[in-house]
């Protein structure tokens, strides 16, 4: 692994009671790179999310986050709203989390929550309508207008988040996600329920956001054309373990990974896993 | 055959439905009072049961139920929330927008010229400042209710504890009405947070019924805690505010004194009057400020949906504490208010029920809606007064009232949101779309 590492999770393991969600997991992910983590379903990858975002506490292992000037921090020993504010990593959801009753652009207005409270002063100085603050919501107005252009949403600006259409409150999630500035965009199945168009346009934002921002991305994904098109690496778990990693092409053509994906019985899956060693 | 089909189209809101429904609920009143009232029973001169049947009056009361779930029936088809946009013409719809933009500004003129068109009226002058003070409890409450979406049950705690900061600073060291105001109000914030601490993480019913019993405790500590509050006596001779230290009486270094004009008790009416609606203009101004705010955004975002508050690294703890905060300080103020109003306060002005009352507001108005609260509040609390000639039917004709309401609005008299910030055009935002906050 090259030293430029972002993420590092190292022998995680997550159990819910006697159940073993995740088991001595290790990999890591690097800097303005796109990470992938696949598996069939009940493999474990949104607990692994959970764990790096703060939702859950893992049961064992640590996670290290090193920050482009160096820092590292402790995920684990991090809880949840400090992971996204103090680590800087943003995530989205499996099943969206938008505020449907809010704007598209309050969205994103809520994304900078931390940014903003700062400049009014914790409140103080914005009841007053101090202009330090008025100059940082213009500027929080402006950075959304552009996340909104980038994702085609200008337009709708002013409409509840809830009345948009499923795949513009996918890239709106994404957006209102990097409106937090991370280090690390962690995006939980973004081309769920996407059709061909819209997954071909979310591959190509996220792309610009790894080369023209240089944010590193984990991501969990299905759809096997959009991690196999923008994936730098992948990380490939089954029943809680790593069963592969590797570049797309080398995942490709991993027998195990096909096993775990067509789903032989394990004397099957034995002989797969021998005759590719 | 295409005429029956058409009209069978609409079979549900139909006419055989229509009776069906009526005959069903006929049959469910029969069986209900067929022993109530078909069979009166009573002890006889020996002390024996006789019995005699009202079947007459059993009948009235199953026609009675037939005839009026047909009524209602019909009442929903016409009025109710569905297809009810339909019914309005665009004429009267696009006057209705209309008015709605005028409403706030008219309303809040006609607020400021009550005092001079009523000035004779004292009974009038009380009712509005009853109304005004329970807009600001209700203007409060929508912070932490509306906005936040956290379901507090025990907002009669914070008025309390303003009216009793106010009535005992002043009674003990004679401190003025201006020094006390804002420290009932900062001590109900106090009382807030220490209420929210506890409840952070508790949600919904959970939520709900620990800031209900937190309300009862403060009650019961007044009550007990006899040296300090005087028990169930109260306390009593609360000072009168003044004028910016000039008293408002009959004195000689009174207002009306020193202004050189006639003395009357209705200067000190109509100066609580605008105090009270200084106070409200304040909580509004501040919440509609607090809503452009950060804070005010996270408020209404944790109301949305908390789990992605916290993905976006907003302190939820921190942010739930400032909204029970907030909301505490007003209802604080607003008890400051009643103490030096009435001279006199005791546990008993400090019920579940006023809780309830201004709960009842801000759900009625609309919740995290400013004018629908206020109108709510003149509707729940002027309407009170409306029906009191209707003695013991007035609590049954106002439940009526209300279930009629909540039929037709579901969402309060103002349901929908306006956005806090825009590009191009603010659009209200329907309120199907908003949440209510789960705690």
């Amino acid at each position: 692994m090259s030293a430029d590492e972002i993420l590092s999770v190292d022998r995680l393991t997550m159990r819910f009671g006697g159940i073993v969600a995740v088991q001595d997991l290790s990999f890591a992910a690097e800097r303005k790179k796109i990470t992938a983590l696949i598996g069939p379903n009940g493999a474990g990858k949104t607990t692994v999310f959970n764990c790096i975002t703060g939702f859950y506490k893992p049961s064992g292992g640590a996670i290290r986050l090193t920050h482009g000037d160096g820092k590292v921090i402790a995920l684990e020993r991090l809880n949840d709203f400090r992971i996204a504010k103090q680590a800087k990593v943003a995530r989205t959801f499996q099943n969206i989390r938008l505020f449907p009753g809010m704007t598209a652009l309050e969205n994103l207005m809520v994304a900078q929550h931390n940014v903003l409270m700062r400049a009014s002063g914790f409140t103080f100085l914005g009841l007053v309508g101090a202009p330090v603050y008025r100059d940082a919501e213009k500027q929080a107005i402006d950075l959304a207008t552009d996340w909104l252009k980038r994702i085609n949403l200008l337009d709708r600006a002013d409409d509840a988040a809830g009345n948009l259409a499923y795949g513009d409150q996918r890239r709106l999630e994404i957006a209102r996600a990097m409106c937090t500035e991370p280090a690390l965009l962690c995006l939980d199945e973004p081309a769920a329920g996407l059709n061909a168009r819209e997954s071909a346009a979310l591959s190509e934002l996220l792309l610009s956001i790894r080369n023209d921002l240089g944010t590193s991305i984990l991501l969990i994904e299905h759809d096997m054309s959009v991690v196999m098109e923008i994936s730098d690496h992948i990380v490939v778990m089954d029943h809680g373990v790593r069963i592969a990693e590797g570049s797309p092409r080398e995942v490709r053509d991993d027998p195990k990974v096909i096993a775990a994906y067509l789903g032989t019985d394990e004397e099957e899956a034995v002989a797969v896993m021998e005759s590719g060693s | 055959m295409k005429t029956p089909s058409i009209n069978t189209a609409k079979a549900p809101s139909g006419i055989p439905a229509l009776l069906k429904t009526a005959c069903f609920n006929a049959l469910i009143a029969l069986v209900l009072f067929s022993l109530m009232i078909g069979i009166r029973t009573e002890a006889g001169s020996d002390g024996q049961l006789t019995y005699w049947t009202r079947f007459g009056d059993l009948a009235s009361i199953v026609a009675a139920v037939f005839g009026g779930s047909i009524v209602i029936e019909l009442l929903r088809q016409w009025i109710g929330p569905t297809g009810a946009e339909k019914l309005v013409p665009p004429a009267l719809q696009s006057g209705m927008s209309f008015v709605g933009r005028y409403l706030a500004p008219a309303l809040l003129i006609f607020t400021l010229l009550v005092p001079v068109i009523f000035y004779d009226q004292r009974y009038i002058l009380d009712l509005a400042i009853l109304v005004l003070t329970y807009v600001m409890l209700g203007w409060g409450l929508n912070v932490v209710v509306g906005l936040a979406g956290l379901l507090d049950l025990g907002y009669v705690a914070f008025y309390a504890v303003g009216a009793y900061s106010y009535a005992l600073l002043a009674t003990n060291f004679g401190w003025s009405f201006w020094v006390c105001l804002p420290l009932a109000g900062i001590l109900a914030a106090f009382w807030g947070v220490l209420l929210g601490f506890p409840v952070l993480r508790l949600r919904g019913d959970y939520l709900a019924i620990v800031t209900l019993a937190f309300g009862e405790i403060i009650r019961l500590v007044i009550i007990n805690w006899q040296d300090l509050t005087g028990g169930p006596n109260g306390v009593s001779s609360i000072p009168r505010p003044s004028f910016f230290g000039i008293p408002l009486d009959n004195s000689d270094n009174g207002l009306a004194a020193k202004l050189g004009i006639e003395y009357s008790p209705t200067h000190r009416i109509v100066f609580l009057f605008y105090l009270i609606l200084a106070l409200a203009l304040l909580t509004n101004w501040v919440t509609i400020r607090l809503r452009r705010l950060p804070i005010g955004r996270a408020w209404e975002a944790l109301r949305e949906d908390e789990v992605a508050c916290r993905a976006l690294g907003i302190n939820t703890t921190t942010t739930k504490l400032t909204a029970f905060a907030t909301g505490a300080m007003f209802g604080g103020f607003a008890g400051a208010f009643f103490a030096t109003r009435q001279g006199f306060i005791s546990p008993e002005s400090f019920t579940f029920q006023e809780s309830a009352l201004v709960l009842a507001i801000v759900v009625l108005g609309g919740m995290g809606s400013q004018l629908g609260v206020a109108l709510a509040a003149l509707a729940m609390i002027g309407g009170f007064e409306l029906f009191r000639g209707l003695e013991n039917y007035r609590m049954l004709v106002f439940g009526m009232a209300m279930v009629l309401i909540m039929i037709w609005r579901p969402r309060g008299l103002i349901g929908h949101r306006a956005p806090t910030v825009y590009l191009t055009k603010a659009q209200a935002i329907s309120s199907d779309l908003v949440k209510e906050g789960h705690g």
